[in-house]
């Protein structure tokens, strides 16, 4: 995993990301001098850590290439409180989940979340990360219902349980396949071919 | 043709009848070979592309071989279909059709039957087939030919009410049932037809017909695009040719009751151009009215079963109930 | 004694009016529908794997696969993503000719929809209208890129092949005969009775539901939710140009057919502009590396299909193939709404809503 940003500590300001304007580099704590993605997305981290819990976010990069897209990482205890807080706080409010996009990141595996509300046009991704084995991430199918069959294709292709997800079975492939096809270990040796 | 029925049932007249029976039939049959040839013509005309070209010199010979690819087929039957019942429904959906053309007066001595109830044998008969429809729809074992039967059944009811109560003002005005009566009572001229005194009972007669006749806008039964042909999709073979038969006997029958009923029969439109056969007439119009039927294949979109029903008891059924009493109104006061 | 059973019945893969093999399995009282569940999978051919051991530009060809109809915003939405991540420069002729084959695809697929919906109704002679004009937007594609379905048309950087002489007078004379039909077809179709019957009031939601469900495209316009993404987020040249977009606000089935409608008449409104501002040079290649590798990182674009938001999401790690690569197929998530829209309605109005969802099922499965 070579070459992505370096993660964000929130005290140390950020070395390559933000725009090099003298304001910004004194901009290091919390109020909104000159309102960059970067000072947002602190902001956001700071909100997370006291609303929910101290440990919960691991990493808040912004993606420059796709748009200044602010990019969190939060642990998977915590992602249904995070998912909440994101869809009632009014700055937030977001209702609209756009993709859910399960990833094998070869020593864990993960599912992406872009997140839009239509309202603000405020976007999000958020990472969240599992193990190989006994992988599971909280179902967020009770806020969003566009999850269910999304979470149910990240559940056949890659094998991560869904706890809350009200009917948790296979899309894609038959009913009685062994394995997931989008495992990077997959064997997909077929005995008749 | 009125001689020969009067004369007493001997061996010889039999046969004749017989013989006539069988010419008749072959007539009717070669009228359904090319009336689906000309279906698809026309429908193919008027979406904008050919229709049957190559087979024979500009198609005609289609229907024939597609006749001929039905009785090659393989007769399948459904394994866990009810036998008797499953060979016996195009039996009884084609012979009502063809039994029903017996009381259509062609011209004044061109007939086969001049029953005193022949309007009401005809619609008697005509109901027997949806019996055929409905055991067709349960015995193949399959559910859609099950919901098709049963939506047939539904529409069958609904609609055969309007369609002879439709008729009952024409009854009124000519005084009796036998369709020979209705026709003489009818002039020689477009306007002494039943169609402009009678236009209600004609506009709902025409729906009635339509939705009878399992046809575009009402063809639910068969519905292709939601029940996969309907009662009919285990029928293979002469079984299915048998139910196609059937369809556009029908055709040929609603067709010349309509011209009976309400066209004028054998009268020629003007009363100057009597010198033309009325055989000829007769086919004229006869031909209009099937062509109209093609029309409204091509241009309709299906209705919905409980539409369907609902328009049939609440618009039809009044429809056709207020014109009787117009008809009785007028008779009363102008023709007493 | 009479008793009444509910029906299992298997409206199966195959089966005339569901636009592919998907299979819905129906509970039935009588004619209403108690319950309804889509099963699909049968198209599924694992695109997203088979991306993961192929280059870009050799994944093109299998987007054009996934939502068949519309093959070139599938195009486009892939190099998109790879081009965001590159941070490529398209020289102008290059995104002209993809605007234009992207507005014409939009057309077509369209129609493709408007025929297949009608015919579904029961009217037979729509669909061959509509595949007859159809024919005229895949003939002026067959002459730029030699396919009829699947292009294969655009790369990272730019499109393969440039318009030959004449093609631009093509597009442009076929915008008023198009212009044309469309009004004929108001004529024949959407004002008939039975029509009317057969679409108005069926299958109502509201826009929290919609917005809840993820739909997007006519079906979450329907609702009175502004949000076609080519006029919230712009991509290509569309801020360029001048056109509405349909909204409408009462959720069913008719005002879904009356956008998709209205949808072709600005569509031709957009053509017609970008012919008239077609560079009339250019090239069709940016400056692109022989070997295409994105630098390590992740992006999620998103265009507006014909079927609303489709979106590519790759993660790459820097090599020429991608980590993982997914799409957002609009048609999969549309449809998640369809059991919900279903319970309580007649069978013949399964057909109905299906059809108003407008969904392709090669993109439904991947």
């Amino acid at each position: 995993m070579s070459d992505k940003p370096e993660e964000l500590n929130v005290q140390s300001p950020q070395t390559e990301q933000t725009e090099r304007t003298p304001i910004n580099q004194e901009a290091e704590s919390f109020e909104r001098a000159v309102d960059t993605p970067q000072s947002r997305l602190e902001q956001l981290v700071e909100q997370l850590k006291h609303d929910i819990a101290e440990d919960v976010v691991d990493e808040a990069i912004i993606n420059e290439v796709n748009g200044q897209l602010p990019t969190i990482t939060v642990k998977k205890e915590h992602w249904l409180a995070v998912a909440r807080w994101f869809q009632v706080e009014e700055e937030w409010s977001c209702d609209y989940l756009r993709n859910v996009a399960g990833v094998d990141q070869g020593d864990e595996l993960e599912v992406v979340y872009h997140l839009i509300s239509l309202q603000t046009r405020r976007e999000i991704a958020v990472h969240v990360k599992t193990e190989r084995e006994q992988s599971w991430i909280p179902s967020v199918t009770p806020l969003w219902p566009t999850a269910n069959w999304n979470e149910r294709e990240v559940y056949d292709l890659l094998g991560i349980d869904f706890p809350g997800h009200p009917d948790l079975r296979r899309i894609m492939m038959p009913d009685d396949w062994v394995g997931h096809p989008l495992r990077k270990d997959y064997d997909p040796s077929d005995t008749e071919v | 043709m009125t001689e020969l029925l009067q004369q007493a049932l001997t061996w010889q007249n039999g046969l004749i009848f017989l013989g006539w029976a069988v010419l008749f039939l072959f007539i009717v049959l070669g009228f359904v070979t090319y009336a689906i040839y000309f279906e698809r013509k026309v429908i193919g005309w008027m979406q904008f592309r050919h229709g049957p070209t190559r087979v024979g010199p500009l198609g005609l010979l289609q229907s024939v071989a597609d006749v001929l690819k039905l009785l090659i087929k393989e007769d399948t039957i459904p394994q866990k279909a009810d036998r008797a019942l499953f060979i016996l429904a195009p039996i009884i959906t084609f012979v009502p059709a063809f039994a029903v053309l017996a009381v259509i007066p062609y011209t004044p001595s061109l007939y086969f039957a001049d029953l005193h109830v022949g309007l009401l044998y005809y619609a008697a008969l005509s109901s027997l087939s949806t019996i055929g429809i409905i055991l067709g729809g349960w015995a193949s074992n399959n559910k859609y030919s099950l919901i098709g039967g049963m939506r047939s059944a539904a529409q069958m009811i609904s609609y055969e009410i309007p369609l002879v109560i439709s008729v009952v003002g024409v009854v009124m005005l000519s005084g009796g049932l036998s369709l020979r009566t209705i026709v003489e009572g009818q002039g020689n001229n477009f306007w002494e037809w039943n169609l402009l005194p009678q236009m209600i009972g004609f506009v709902v007669f025409m729906i009635a017909a339509v939705s009878e006749l399992n046809r575009t806008p009402f063809d639910l039964p068969e519905a292709e695009s939601e029940l996969v042909a309907g009662y009919h999709v285990e029928y293979s073979g002469f079984r299915f040719a048998f139910f196609m038969l059937a369809e556009y006997v029908y055709v040929f029958a609603i067709a010349s009751l309509t011209t009976v009923l309400f066209l004028g029969g054998w009268h020629p439109p003007l009363a100057i151009l009597d010198f033309i056969p009325g055989l000829l007439w007769f086919m004229l119009k006869f031909v209009f009215v099937v062509f109209f039927l093609f029309w409204l294949r091509a241009t309709m979109p299906r209705i919905r079963v409980d539409q369907l029903m609902s328009f049939g008891w609440k618009v039809l059924l009044p429809l056709a109930l207020i014109n009787i009493f117009v008809t009785a109104a007028y008779i009363e006061l102008f023709l007493k | 004694m009479i008793r009444t059973e509910e029906l299992l019945l298997n409206v199966g893969p195959q089966h005339p009016s569901t636009h592919g093999v998907f299979r819905i399995v129906l509970k039935l009282d009588g004619e209403i529908i108690k319950e309804a569940t889509p099963v699909m999978g049968y198209l599924h051919r694992g695109t997203e794997k088979l991306a993961e051991q192929l280059n870009y530009t050799q994944i093109i060809p299998y987007t054009d696969r996934m939502d068949y109809v519309s093959a070139m915003t599938n195009n486009y939405v892939l190099v998109h993503a790879v081009e965001k991540m590159m941070n490529i420069e398209i020289p102008e002729r290059a995104e002209f000719m993809r605007l234009i084959v992207m507005e014409l695809q939009r057309v077509a697929s369209h129609l493709v929809w408007w025929g297949t919906y009608l015919l579904d109704i029961g009217a037979m002679s729509p669909f061959l209208y509509a595949f007859r004009d159809r024919e005229v937007i895949i003939d002026l594609f067959n002459e730029l890129c030699g396919a009829r379905l699947t292009y294969n048309y655009m790369r990272v950087g730019g499109v393969k092949w440039d318009a030959p002489s004449g093609w631009i007078d093509k597009v442009r004379d076929f915008i008023p005969y198009m212009r044309k039909r469309l009004k004929e077809y108001d004529k024949l179709v959407s004002g008939n009775e039975i029509f009317l019957a057969r679409i108005k009031g069926v299958g109502i939601y509201d826009a929290q539901t919609a917005i809840a469900y993820g739909l997007s495209g006519a079906n979450l316009r329907c609702t009175g939710v502004n949000w076609d993404l080519r006029k919230q987020e712009p991509y290509s040249l569309y801020e360029r140009f001048d056109f509405d977009v349909p909204l409408s606000f009462n959720g069913d089935c008719y005002d879904r057919y009356r956008i998709r409608i209205e949808e072709i008449v600005q569509s031709l409104r957009i053509l017609e502009q970008a012919v008239e501002q077609f560079p009339s040079e250019g090239e069709t290649m940016g400056k692109v590396p022989r070997v295409i590798r994105p630098p390590a990182g992740e992006v999620y674009a998103r265009i507006e299909s014909p079927r609303g938001e489709i979106g590519c999401y790759i993660v790459s790690k820097g090599k020429a193939e991608p980590y993982r690569l997914k799409f957002r197929r609009p048609s999969f998530v549309n449809l998640q709404i369809l059991p919900e829209l279903l319970v309580g309605q007649s069978m013949t109005n399964l057909i109905t809503i299906l059809g108003g969802v407008d969904i392709v099922v090669g993109e439904v499965d991947c």
